[in-house]
């Protein structure tokens, strides 16, 4: 069933919300500045509510099923999540509150700094930035700050192994460096020669995903921090698969000298459809001071009976802002929650099992796929969604008939270094019946493959739309319920 | 709690992997740096931590016991009942990115929808999917202008009225570029915009505006636009959407971009976050815009559809050529405004925005004769407005909070020549009652 726009459904005259008449005299409008036309649709509660109950029954969540969509970690989000960042204390304050009258906000903020401080071996963290890709560029600017404040002048490449999301190259043109990529070796780890043969005083630093973007554990981390601290550069670590090490290893201890953590990945704050993320950044001691601001500080120490007095600072060379007041609170309220829930033997078992659930799952896949680096995988692994005796069909065809037995598919085409990928991230929350449900299916699409291509062509079949024709939405751009210049 | 596996499951799990415990699975990472330690509280059961978030929670003062009279960015507006019981939806909340379009038409929809909403609030063509606040939104307003001259205009016009944090975020995303210069803001911060027409010359990429401005107030800008538009640099505004209702689009006056805060559109106040940043531009733009973009389209079978679409520009294909390096947006607030857009339409939306503008202006006659207290505004206002105090910003707010009240923004702050001027802001939500209590409460003051 198509559902009709808001503005298809709109009726002139119709009210959804009343508000109280003025109780102070009118003041004159500005006539002179009125708007004459407001292009808004019309509707009545119960419209607005049975619309986009509709339009919501559209979509496939996590709430109804698996959504193993790999570096993404579409884990469960628990439900207490959203009480807490609704209670009326947080969720009415507004933030530029005399401190004094914030000081629960700034506890949480103080204790969620401390926490991903100690989970990822850093020495100060900043919770500002707004998601992962904006964590990344606040890491890259931290890192050129950094060059800059010893008259380092000279570094003007950043290192980018090729298995890596598109979002590095991309921060790293943002923040003025020459991208230089790096190739995979073998085994799935960043090619040590080649990042030898490039490590040089031009260097600015090298941004690692570890896993990487194949599911895989680079077994020479060490080397390569060490290799990029030799020539002077920093290394900067893309916490998206975070939740492969949660009491597994600290990135700091690894080398990582700053890295941004996805709190709407490995902390449960939910994904709500893409954002809001969280992206707070941790750094190693010499990097502290150069933190986007505000941070949350002790002002005043407290003991046994009285709480201490927390307030917002800037750190001394900090790069700045990068977002309005003080970074994604209710997310922050959402990850705070989860994490004192798990406590550390918690948060240890989070990864043991995300870890456990993905190498299940690719063993009960029995080699149906080919899996282009065959070693155990941390939390999510790429497999090819190709085959050599079935030409016609590709990746996108076996994500597409996915849908038809019920499952979300996986991240298909990324990494790029890997042929037709499927990348699957199965998550710790899942059980084992899904799981086995899940790769039988996998199973037997690799068998249809085969034996019945064009019901993999077509597919999917069973929802609400078909393939689009995204062509023609380039083509045409239909961005907007009217077309230009003929407001509705 | 969250992980479902018995211990008979994880044997079995374990047996089909081929090692022998949970540890075995991590042999890939260096021995010495394995299994560290966390420093970390025990955890809590759901029962305690709801206790626990209670107890800090308590130890805030929320607008929903004080009087709130301020503003600055961030505005307590009602959010109807119904906003959140959709918002709540797991199939809303629990999805992501809708990068499969068959089984994401509900995001899709209501996507496409939220950009239909901007461009008619805003007077524009084309608004993407969202960016984090106003604040970015604002700077992704320079990284445009800068890409669209190719870095060949090297110069960035903001006026001193433009929100003092979106100036700061501007100025940190600029800073990844060599040579540029970012300026205009260090005159006299209540100076009308036709000071700043000097500084516009050819090698001007953009100038920023905010309507209304951070000051509260609004003129027509037309032909400032004309002058911005004859040195061929691009004009962007950043907006208050609640203000949109009554006044003026920025787009029938000349914009080229038109950015904002969306929190005012049915999202709570949050001590700053998640908010949302909404990005529109003229048609022309729509290749150089940042972020999502939703398009209709349709189906194998001809039925109607959405799909992300224009993906040529984002950084998972383009890395780093991309408009921007923005992933995930805010797609779970600008549903939340969308649903708010909704539900009060255009009457509803033009009712609150005349409600705030009625109790602003009669908050503001009765301030401005008080003794000692001053208007300084000469022009027309919105629903923020400056006073010159009798003293200290801070000294009238502390009494004002003795008093339950939070009081307006110490502009002294951001501005030194502002120092004891006061931003007072004032929505539907504040009663003559509570207006007229403000006042009473700063005379008593001026009478100490």
């Amino acid at each position: 069933m198509i559902e009709p726009t808001i503005y298809e459904l709109s009726s002139p005259g119709r009210i959804g919300v009343r508000f109280p008449e003025p109780d102070v005299p009118p003041a004159e409008l500005p006539a002179s500045l009125l708007r004459e036309e407001l292009p808004l649709p019309e509707l009545a509660e119960m419209d607005v509510i049975r619309h986009f109950t509709r339009l919501s029954q559209k979509n496939y969540c996590i709430d109804y099923g698996l959504y193993p969509l790999g570096s993404c970690t579409m884990k469960y989000n628990p439900k207490i999540n959203e009480e807490a960042a609704r209670i009326p204390g947080f969720a009415w304050t507004h933030p530029l509150q005399p401190i004094e009258t914030v000081q629960g906000n700034l506890a949480l903020m103080y204790e969620l700094q401390e926490y991903i401080k100690e989970i990822g071996g850093f020495a100060a963290v900043s919770l500002q930035p707004a998601a992962g890709a904006q964590g990344e560029f606040t890491g890259v600017m931290i890192i050129r700050a950094y060059h800059k404040s010893r008259g380092d002048e000279k570094r003007t490449k950043m290192l980018i192994p090729d298995s890596a999301h598109g979002t590095n190259p991309a921060t790293s043109a943002m923040s003025g460096y020459e991208v230089v990529s790096l190739p995979t070796d073998s085994r799935g780890n960043v090619d040590l020669a080649a990042l030898r043969t490039v490590a040089d005083d031009t260097v600015a630093g090298l941004m690692l995903t570890n896993p990487n973007t194949l599911g895989l554990f680079d077994e020479n981390v060490c080397d390569v921090a060490g290799i990029i601290h030799e020539c002077g550069g920093l290394v900067y670590g893309d916490g998206a698969n975070m939740n492969a090490l949660l009491g597994i290893a600290k990135p700091g201890e690894l080398g990582i000298d700053v890295m941004h953590f996805n709190l709407h990945k490995t902390f449960s704050t939910p994904h709500g459809g893409g954002g809001p993320g969280s992206g707070p950044v941790g750094v190693g001691e010499q990097l502290v001071d150069f933190l986007p601001g505000p941070i949350v500080t002790v002002l005043e120490e407290g003991d046994d009976e009285v709480a201490p007095l927390f307030g917002l600072s800037m750190p001394k060379k900090t790069i700045g802002r990068v977002k309005s007041f003080h970074g994604q609170f209710g997310m922050l309220v959402r990850a705070y929650t989860y994490i004192t829930m798990h406590g550390p033997d918690g948060l240890r078992k989070i990864s043991e099992y995300a870890v456990l659930n993905a190498n299940y799952l690719l063993a009960r896949l029995g080699g149906k796929y080919h899996l282009p680096y065959k070693r155990l995988c941390m939390h999510e692994f790429v497999v090819e969604g190709v085959w050599p005796d079935a030409p016609d069909i590709h990746a996108l065809d076996v994500a597409k008939r996915l849908m038809d037995y019920d499952f979300h598919p996986p991240t298909n085409y990324f990494p790029l270094i890997v042929h037709e990928a499927l990348m699957i991230e199965p998550t710790e929350t899942e059980n084992k019946q899904t799981l086995d449900k899940f790769a039988e299916v996998l199973v037997k699409i690799a068998e249809e493959a085969h034996t019945q291509p064009e019901l993999l062509k077509n597919a999917p079949h069973n929802t609400p739309v078909g393939r689009m024709d995204e062509v023609k939405a380039a083509k045409e751009l239909v961005l907007c319920c009217w077309l230009p210049e003929t407001p509705a | 709690m969250f992980i479902p596996h018995s211990p008979k499951e994880t044997e079995e799990m374990l047996q089909a992997v081929g090692v022998k415990s949970l540890e075995g699975l991590f042999e890939a990472v260096p021995k010495t740096f394995r299994f560290p330690k966390l420093n970390l509280p025990p955890g809590l059961t759901e029962m305690e931590v709801v206790e626990h978030l209670q107890e800090m929670a308590d130890a805030n003062e929320s607008v929903r016991e004080l009087a709130c009279f301020l503003g600055a960015g961030a505005y307590h507006h009602y959010v109807p009942a119904a906003v959140d019981s959709l918002l709540r939806r797991g199939e809303f909340y629990t999805a992501y990115t809708p990068y499969q379009p068959e089984i994401s038409q509900g995001t899709l929809q209501s996507i496409f929808e939220y950009q239909s909403l901007i461009v008619g609030l805003t007077g524009m063509d084309v608004s993407n999917a969202s960016h984090y606040d106003g604040a970015t939104a604002a700077a992704e307003a320079a990284v445009m202008a800068y890409h669209h001259f190719r870095g060949k205009r090297t110069r960035f016009i903001l006026a001193p009225s433009v929100n003092p944090q979106y100036r700061e975020v501007l100025r940190t995303y600029m800073n990844g570029y060599e040579g540029l210069e970012v300026s205009g803001d260090e005159g006299a911060p209540l100076h009308s915009l036709e000071e700043l027409e000097p500084l516009i010359d050819m090698n001007t990429a953009m100038v920023l505006i905010q309507y209304p401005d951070f000051f509260g107030r609004v003129s027509d800008f037309s032909n400032f636009a004309a002058k911005v538009h004859q040195a061929g640099a691009l004009l962007a505004v950043s907006a208050n959407p609640t203000a949109l209702a009554l006044l003026k689009s920025p787009g029938a006056m000349g914009a080229d971009i038109v950015v904002g805060e969306g929190q005012p559109l049915g999202i709570p106040l949050s001590f700053g976050g998640p908010y949302l940043g909404f990005f529109a531009v003229k048609k022309d733009f729509v290749r150089k815009i940042a972020g999502r973009l939703v398009g209709e389209t349709v189906d194998a079978e001809g039925r109607r559809g959405f799909v992300l679409t224009l993906t040529a520009r984002e950084q998972h294909i383009r890395r780093e050529k991309a408009t921007s390096n923005i992933c995930t947006n805010q797609g779970l607030l600008a549903l939340a405004a969308t649903i708010y857009v909704s539900l009060l339409g255009k009457n509803g939306l033009r009712q609150v925005a005349e409600l705030c503008y009625h109790k602003s202006h009669y908050a503001a006659e009765r301030i401005g004769s008080i003794p000692g207290y001053e208007l300084v505004h000469q022009g027309g206002f919105f629903h923020e407005f400056v006073v010159k105090c009798p003293q200290n910003v801070e000294d009238i707010n502390a009494h004002l909070l003795d008093h339950g009240i939070l009081g307006g923004y110490d502009l002294g702050r951001d501005y030194p020549q502002l120092k004891d001027h006061m931003l007072i802001a004032v929505t539907e939500m504040n009663s003559k009652d509570e207006i007229d209590y403000l006042c009473e409460t700063l005379e008593e003051l001026s009478h100490d």
